[in-house]
């Protein structure tokens, strides 16, 4: 009872690492609650799922086996999570911000009538005073989010509803292991007692999902493009100094909205989090929505032509200078140095 | 055959474009400072009724709002477009709604609008980037949901196909009506104003605007009844008081923090040769590369 779930996003057997790192964080979240971290899979074959979610700490781990849970569609799933949630009462339950879970969290919230906060960027457990009903909550779960656009953020509790539900974009909380060896209970839920045939009502006929080809979030390096690289053609620059340096190359979203780069490689606060350990950003002026997803990278250099760009504030290395000017160079020294 | 279909769409202060002044000296936010705007994904929404509305004749398009008398804009654009009607549902009772509570009030509208075939909504609004609305509008109505339309490939009277634009790919599903949509950004977008629509309608209001504008134009909206946008009080929607405004919405905000950084010691360099050597040397004498 009252304990910390995470829906675990399956594909094609894989759970995903957003989910894991959601484990991650639960897990901590559960050690300072004093309660048990479950975790809930809902697909077919379910069978290996067990040894790819203990090692994250799971105390307990929901299964609910069925064929027609495979693909997702929405009405299924969230029948499973309303009722396991009424029966459960757990005080907080988190999903991925995926396309996925964004479409599950919000149908699940209403039902319960539970608040959600969408695409946080941190949760932490904290306390909250109701000045007006004079009423000071204990332990909540602080969702934190940036807000307006990114230009605040903002702290939400939901005091009285439960489960406190949140959202977390995949990259955005670390994903450790806990213990190899941790193995927990495994609970199979009577599927005809948590959904009705009336919930399949979407047909799937056609799905085409593409594996990942780019891996921005794991590449030690990353050369970053923004609106300022100014062409998709002046962006080759950035990938060959990525392939010499063995790294990946990103983009703000100006850079992917304007064409110069693929979606894929978004970094930031509706892109991926990343936290390498170079960082260059080339013409990316560093507005807080781009900051929010590399601001922990270890290394920052930036180049930008204007001396006073906002990136420049959370620059190890300001280079002031145009891009097209500046990466020549760069690949020139590196590969003298290293010969 | 025709279908009765309503979009849902929201005025959003434009946060795409924060200038300067949008953010007050003590760093709270001036929406003042901000144009309000179309949500941009609701203009994508309101295309696909359009376009269905166009193949099959005798469909009706209504456009619905929630928001302060000045969302009444947003209405009339819609009818510039080609939406047949809207209401502006408005109230103090709805005053510190979280999205729960939206959702809670715009069903009770959908319900007085009687036998509805499709509801129509954008993916996300901008000012707060949330995506609920939208599923958790169709679960208070108990309707079936399909997230992120790219396209409306099909529909009949019994069902609707669509592609849904996801993360990595797309999918093509099939759902029966009545159903809800949420249409993506990379929909088809919204064609422009029609030039006689825009005369037709130019005067379109609500009752709040008309007593505003003092003006009296009684005789005009008598003759002209289309050109009154429906404007619902709380007291016209059958609701239950607790679910509306801010006992409604189970989310509160605990505080709003402007964003500071720290700035960090850094180095400054002017990309000279000289400059750019030493700067990869060090890189790969400290391990960063190399
Ligand atoms: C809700 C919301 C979510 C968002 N999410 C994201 C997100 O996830 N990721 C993201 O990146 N953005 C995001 N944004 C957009 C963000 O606010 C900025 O608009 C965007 O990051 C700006 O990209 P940019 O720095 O490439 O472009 P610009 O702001 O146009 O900056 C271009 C920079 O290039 C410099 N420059 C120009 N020419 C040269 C040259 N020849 N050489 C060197 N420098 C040059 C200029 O001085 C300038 O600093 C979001 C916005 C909103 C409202
Ligand atoms: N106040 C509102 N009035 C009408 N429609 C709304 C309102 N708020 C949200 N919506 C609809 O729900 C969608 C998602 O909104 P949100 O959950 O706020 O991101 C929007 O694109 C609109 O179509």
């Amino acid at each position: 009872m009252n304990n910390l779930f995470v829906y675990l996003e399956i594909e094609d057997g894989i759970v995903k690492d957003v989910s894991l790192e959601l484990l991650t964080k639960g897990r901590s979240l559960a050690k300072q609650l004093n309660c048990k971290l479950e975790a809930v899979a809902i697909g077919y074959q379910l069978e290996n799922i067990p040894k790819q979610v203990f090692p994250y700490g799971v105390e307990v781990l929901h299964l609910a086996d069925d064929k027609r849970f495979v693909p997702y569609t929405t009405q299924p799933h969230a029948s499973v999570l309303i009722h396991l949630f009424k029966e459960e009462k757990p005080q907080i339950a988190l999903l991925g911000a995926t396309s996925l879970g964004r479409d599950l969290g919000p149908r699940v919230s209403s039902a319960l009538f539970s608040g959600l906060t969408a695409d946080c960027t941190s949760l932490e457990i904290g306390d909250y005073e109701d000045k007006k009903a004079g009423k000071v909550y204990k332990n909540l779960l602080y969702q934190i989010r940036p807000a307006f656009g990114g230009n605040i953020v903002a702290t939400i509790v939901n005091p009285d509803c439960r489960p406190q539900m949140a959202t977390v974009r995949e990259g955005v909380m670390k994903k450790e292991i806990f213990d190899p060896k941790h193995t927990g209970e495994i609970r199979r839920l009577e599927v005809s007692k948590y959904v009705s045939d009336q919930d399949f009502v979407i047909e799937v006929i056609e799905r085409h999902i593409e594996k990942t080809k780019i891996d921005i979030k794991s590449a030690p390096i990353i050369v970053s493009g923004g609106y300022g690289v100014g062409s998709a053609e002046n962006f080759k620059l950035l990938y060959e100094l990525a392939e010499v340096l063995g790294g990946e190359v990103g983009a703000s979203r100006a850079a992917v909205d304007a064409g110069f780069a693929e979606h894929e490689r978004q970094i930031g606060q509706t892109g991926t989090t990343v936290r390498p350990k170079l960082y260059i950003a080339c013409g990316i002026s560093g507005q807080i929505q781009h900051i929010a997803g590399m601001q922990e990278s270890a290394m920052i250099i930036a180049i930008n032509s204007d001396p006073n760009a906002p990136i420049n504030k959370i620059a190890d290395y300001i280079i002031t200078g145009r891009v097209e000017d500046v990466l020549p160079k760069m690949i020139k020294y590196y590969k003298k140095n290293t010969k | 055959m025709s279908f009765n279909i309503v979009v849902l769409a929201k005025q959003v202060p434009d946060t795409r474009n924060v200038g300067k002044d949008a953010m007050k000296a003590d760093g709270t936010v001036n929406r003042a400072a901000l144009p309000a705007i179309f949500n941009p994904e609701d203009l994508n929404a309101l295309e696909q009724a359009l376009r269905i509305k166009e193949k099959v004749p005798g469909t009706v398009v209504h456009l619905l709002t929630m928001g302060p008398v000045r969302a009444a804009e947003i209405i009339r654009e819609s009818l510039y477009r080609g939406a047949d009607d809207g209401f502006l549902l408005s109230g103090r009772e709805f005053a510190g709604s979280d999205t729960l509570a939206t959702s809670y009030a715009l069903s009770c509208a959908i319900r007085k609008l009687g036998k509805i075939d499709l509801i129509l909504c954008g993916r996300q609004a901008i000012d707060g980037d949330t995506a609920q609305v939208g599923p958790q509008v169709a679960e208070k109505l108990g309707l079936p949901q399909i997230t992120y339309a790219e396209d409306i490939i099909e529909i009949t009277k019994k069902n609707i196909t669509v592609k849904r634009r996801l993360e990595r790919g797309v999918e093509i599903v099939k759902g029966p009506l009545p159903i809800l949509v949420t249409v993506n950004g990379t929909a088809a977008p919204c064609r422009p104003r029609n030039a006689k629509l825009t005369l037709k309608y130019k005067h379109a209001a609500t009752p709040s605007e008309k007593q505003e504008s003092g003006s009296d134009y009684t005789d005009l909206y008598d003759a002209h009844p289309y050109l009154n946008i429906t404007e619902w009080g709380a007291n016209d929607i059958e609701h239950d008081p607790k679910w509306l405004g801010l006992s409604g919405s189970p989310t509160k905000v605990k505080k709003i923090d402007n964003i500071v950084f720290t700035a960090k010691e850094s180095k400054r360099l002017t990309g000279s040769d000289f400059e750019i050597e030493s700067l990869m040397k060090e890189l790969i004498a400290n391990h960063t590369i190399g």
